[in-house]
């Protein structure tokens, strides 16, 4: 790979693999994190290590500077709202002030003017709890006279979506068979290398407060704490510099972020706050706690009429700014039927409250549980009729576009059917199994394992005002300009962190308006600079900034073609625009888009007033949603003494529509499968029975490393999406979807000679082995 | 124990000389106390390895060592890599093979990966991933970083 010398002229920018325009700073230690500001106060949080009580007493060290949530007085809760599915506002104090309901809840911030003396009061500082027993697990929640958690939740349910197709019942009557599966998915934290940090600092003269932080949503962050200490939105200024990673955690509003801003203007200086791995790990946000019952009914051949689902999201202690915690239940609802036609539905999906920490988005949100369920599911139901597993998905898998689900959500072209053929074509599947045949006989166990799934991607407001939202994120609009020296500037209301949106917007732009990607500054994150915009999250930025983009850059082209048109006195149909300059075709009269920039500002007298002064244009896009498509595929190889599963090879056909870059679209699969990988195997938020989690570290909650991460092979399909102006459909989140139903069918395939199901993840070695114990005791009583 | 004591850190040749408490880890030191802000702190128990510096050609976690255990040693970070408009081969690699996303491990994957194969440049590919696993990233599932690693010590090995 290597970047293109050709400057334009006759090649397109997008579809190539050109090196990312964010990397020469961060691969010189130039990116500027949030951590990297210097402050003249340092916060530290002391936080409850109790799970549930009521706070008696909160005694400080003479002379320290504490404030608990009885110095914020006049500072509101953060109290998300959602207008359906019976959903119960409950609100989160900014700093604990009755009582606390999880481990690691902020209860008082320690100031002081390094971390360390901060860190060395926060020790001294002690809380008096009257503790009560506390709810973890969502099953006892739900329990008749389980204790309340929040007064405005009768049950600790917090919302309750339901739904049912008409006529349900006679077809599910009238099915061949039914086949059932409870899945459990545990806790996981999405674990970006960089934890939390924030950074507020108050100027004396305009009386304004700059917030660094490191966040997916900066405009939404100042609208939200704006709200929260009642304060004009344009006193404060947010800034997500480099951001080391989100995948979701980013971006909820972190009662920790309103602290400092309010102590910024309290102390009317500088406050820095980093948060450390142990706080990421407990305190910031959770996910994927969820236990679903999935219940599907077939006709004799084996397709599938029905679907029943029961799904029981753990929300955590508090709901979660601004999706509301209805974002794991409710995306389990509209989604679980997945990628097959299937035009019966019924489903129950609750969100209830424990004593653990807020669950929030992850990566996938809810759809790495789903797709496990159902293609584990699948798997089950193939074993019952006697069929292979893929043959069953070819006779399930959507072929007929666009495809209405039982939800009523429109599916676009994809290739379902196309994508598991190209995937069993890479496997060589006879190959595998006679592979497997053959260690069996040696005591050695392989599996193979297929996952097919939809992801959503791209979806404007409409979508998220279904789901009844208060705040329903979804346009995206981008200003750009070509400046009086004949550079370009995109300002855009997304916040990438890590995607590589400034060289993927940049191909757009230099494609359409003929110049380098090289001339082109994407400048986001900044709430000052950047147009009022959503964010960084839900697989959307390429799609909906990208097409923002692609709007803005063809207003820039009409207008360089109008000044071009009137400058070299030529019909504007006959102007063509590459390599920098605008040409009269079929002449050699031409104008250097720099000199025609220059001119829209400074020469404007020319113009006769039939053109607006300037070279800015606006873009803004709110697209209906499209549908990525894959096939995922996993080969395992599992240790029956240790338990333990080794990954061989994960082989993925997928198609995300038009790719812009490669090697990003690429790098964003990998990362996404990493993820699933771990998700599936190795990571877990443990709680004990007193609600203190246990896994507090790197060491104990287990990010794979590359040890645990296989050759990844990649095929790609490009199905150019009609409900997206750029053709591409997004791709952030698929990795993380598929992979852990693939390795989960993966280890069932291998334990085939045991009867045993494993339908939990992670598929720990604990898990595993257990389950074979039970098994083996089975089967010594039968005999 | 609080009690700050002199010391002098070498940190890509230029000394800082900065006053500290014994318990101050290396790689507060080097980011608060001298500036250099390239060397990143992703979990402060040496899982993660965002914080590795090369120390007397040895890579370190910096969040594991005292910055006075370091006084008086040659410290490399991230910074010292290129040399003026020059990438380090690691660093170009990196670049060219999607080695990075958010790049918040990035610097201390770079040192990892630099100060193995200054040390052992034939290292073999198994022992390369070995290596390779003892630091975490997030974004890349590692296949553009063990790609990029293995194609800077074909450059590095050529030199």
């Amino acid at each position: 790979m290597s970047t293109p010398e050709t400057k334009g002229a006759g090649l397109k920018w997008v579809g190539r693999a050109i090196r990312r325009l964010e990397d020469p700073a961060l691969v010189r230690g130039q990116g500027r994190f949030t951590a990297d500001l210097p402050a003249a106060h340092w916060v530290r949080f002391v936080r409850s290590p109790e799970a549930a009580g009521k706070i008696v007493k909160i005694t400080a060290p003479e002379g320290a500077t504490v404030i608990t949530a009885a110095d914020l007085k006049g500072v509101k809760k953060i109290t998300p709202m959602l207008h359906k599915f019976a959903y119960r506002p409950i609100g989160q104090p900014i700093l604990a002030d009755s009582g606390v309901r999880f481990v690691g809840e902020a209860v008082a911030a320690v100031v002081a003017p390094s971390e360390e003396e901060a860190e060395d009061i926060a020790d001294l500082v002690e809380i008096e709890i009257d503790a009560s027993t506390p709810i973890v697990d969502s099953r006892d929640a739900l329990k008749d006279g389980a204790r309340q958690i929040h007064d405005e939740a009768p049950g600790n349910v917090i919302l309750e979506g339901k739904v049912k197709t008409p006529g349900f019942d006679a077809i599910w009557n009238a099915a061949a068979k039914i086949i059932k599966l409870d899945a459990r998915s545990h806790r996981q934290n999405a674990t970006p290398m960089e934890a939390r940090a924030a950074h507020a600092a108050y100027d004396p003269v305009s009386r304004r407060v700059t917030l660094h932080c490191t966040t997916q949503m900066p405009h939404l962050m100042r609208t939200a704490i704006a709200d929260v200490l009642s304060m004009p939105e344009s006193d404060l200024r947010v800034i997500a510099p480099d951001v080391g990673g989100g995948f979701g955690q980013k971006m909820s509003l972190c009662a920790e972020y309103v602290v400092l801003v309010w102590l910024a203007r309290k102390l009317k200086s500088s406050v820095g706050w980093t948060e450390d791995r142990r706080e990421n790990l407990i305190a910031s946000f959770h996910s994927r706690d969820q236990y679903i019952t999935l219940e599907a009914a077939f006709d004799k051949n084996a397709k599938l009429l029905a679907l029943r689902a029961d799904v029981i999201s753990n929300i955590g202690a508090y709901s979660c700014f601004p999706t509301t915690s209805g974002v794991e239940p409710l995306m389990a609802m509209a989604e679980m039927p997945g990628p097959y036609d299937v035009q019966q539905y019924e489903c129950r999906a609750r969100g209830v409250i424990t004593n653990t920490c807020t669950m929030a988005a992850y990566r996938g949100v809810s759809r790495p549980v789903i797709t496990f369920t159902l293609e584990r599911l699948m798997d089950k139901a193939a074993l019952a009729f006697g069929m292979d597993p893929i043959d069953i998905r070819r006779r399930n898998l959507i072929d007929k576009f666009p495809y209405k689900s039982a939800m009523g959500l429109e599916y676009d072209e994809a290739t379902y059917k196309e994508t598991l053929e190209m995937a069993v074509k890479a496997v060589d599947v006879p190959a595998f199994r006679a592979r497997q045949k053959a260690a069996r006989a040696k005591g050695k166990y392989l599996g193979l394992g297929f996952a097919t799934f939809s992801e959503r991607t791209g979806y404007g407001s409409p979508a998220f005002a279904a789901r009844g939202m208060e705040i329903t994120p979804g346009w995206e609009t981008v200003h750009l300009t070509i400046d009086p020296s004949g550079f370009v500037e995109a300002r855009i209301g997304s916040s990438p962190h890590g995607q590589g949106l400034r060289t993927t917007l940049a191909q757009i732009i230099a494609d359409e308006i003929g110049v380098t990607p090289d001339i082109i500054k994407v400048i986001h994150g900044d709430t000052d600079t950047a147009p009022y915009g959503w964010g960084t999250f839900a697989s959307r930025s390429l799609v909906i900034s990208g097409g923002a983009t692609l709007i803005a850059a063809r207003k820039i082209r009409a207008k360089l073609i109008k000044i071009a048109s009137h400058l070299l006195e030529a019909a504007p149909e006959d102007i063509v625009l590459e390599a920098g300059s605008a040409k009269v075709a079929g002449t050699d009269r031409t104008i250097t888009i720099a000199k025609m920039a220059r001119e829209a500002y400074t020469q404007t007298h020319k113009f006769k007033g039939e053109i607006e002064p300037g070279m800015t244009e606006r873009g803004t896009y709110d697209p209906p949603g499209t549908f990525s498509n894959a096939c995922h595929v996993a080969m395992v190889e599992f240790d029956i003494e240790t338990g333990h599963v080794r990954m061989e090879k994960f082989i993925v056909a997928e198609d995300a529509g038009k790719i812009i870059n490669p090697m990003i679209a690429d790098g964003q699969v990998h990362g996404g499968i990493a993820q699933g990988i771990g998700n599936a195997l190795l990571e877990e938020i443990i709680y004990d029975e007193t609600g203190v989690p246990t896994t507090a570290t790197l060491a104990d909650y287990m990010p794979p490393t590359a040890h645990e991460i296989p050759e990844i092979e990649l095929h790609h399909i490009e199905t150019p999406s009609t409900q997206s102006i750029t053709k591409a459909k997004g791709l952030g989140e698929g990795g993380c979807i598929g992979a852990p139903a693939a390795i989960i069918n993966a280890i069932n395939d291998a334990l085939t000679p045991f009867n045993v199901a494993i339908d939990e993840i992670p598929a720990t070695p604990q898990r595993i082995r257990a389950a074979l114990r039970e098994a083996e005791k089975a089967a010594r009583k039968t005999a | 124990m609080n009690e700050k004591t002199d010391i002098t850190l070498t940190i890509n040749g230029a000394d800082h000389t900065i006053k500290v408490e014994p318990r101050r880890t290396l790689v507060d030191a080097i980011r608060e106390d001298c500036g250099q802000t390239g060397t990143h702190i992703g979990c402060e128990h040496g899982v993660c390895g965002a914080c590795t510096v090369i120390v007397d050609g040895e890579p370190v976690r910096s969040c594991l060592m005292f910055a006075v255990q370091a006084a008086g040693r040659q410290i490399r970070t991230v910074e010292g890599l290129a040399t003026d408009d020059k990438l380090h081969p690691m660093q170009q690699a990196f670049m060219d093979h999607h080695g990075l996303q958010c790049g918040f491990c990035t610097p201390g994957f770079l040192m990892l990966a630099v100060g193995v194969l200054e040390r052992e440049p034939n290292i073999s590919d198994d022992d390369l991933l070995d290596v390779l696993s003892s630091n975490l990233c997030r974004c890349t599932g590692y296949q553009g970083i063990i790609k990029a690693v293995r194609a800077a010590a074909v450059e590095m090995r050529g030199k």
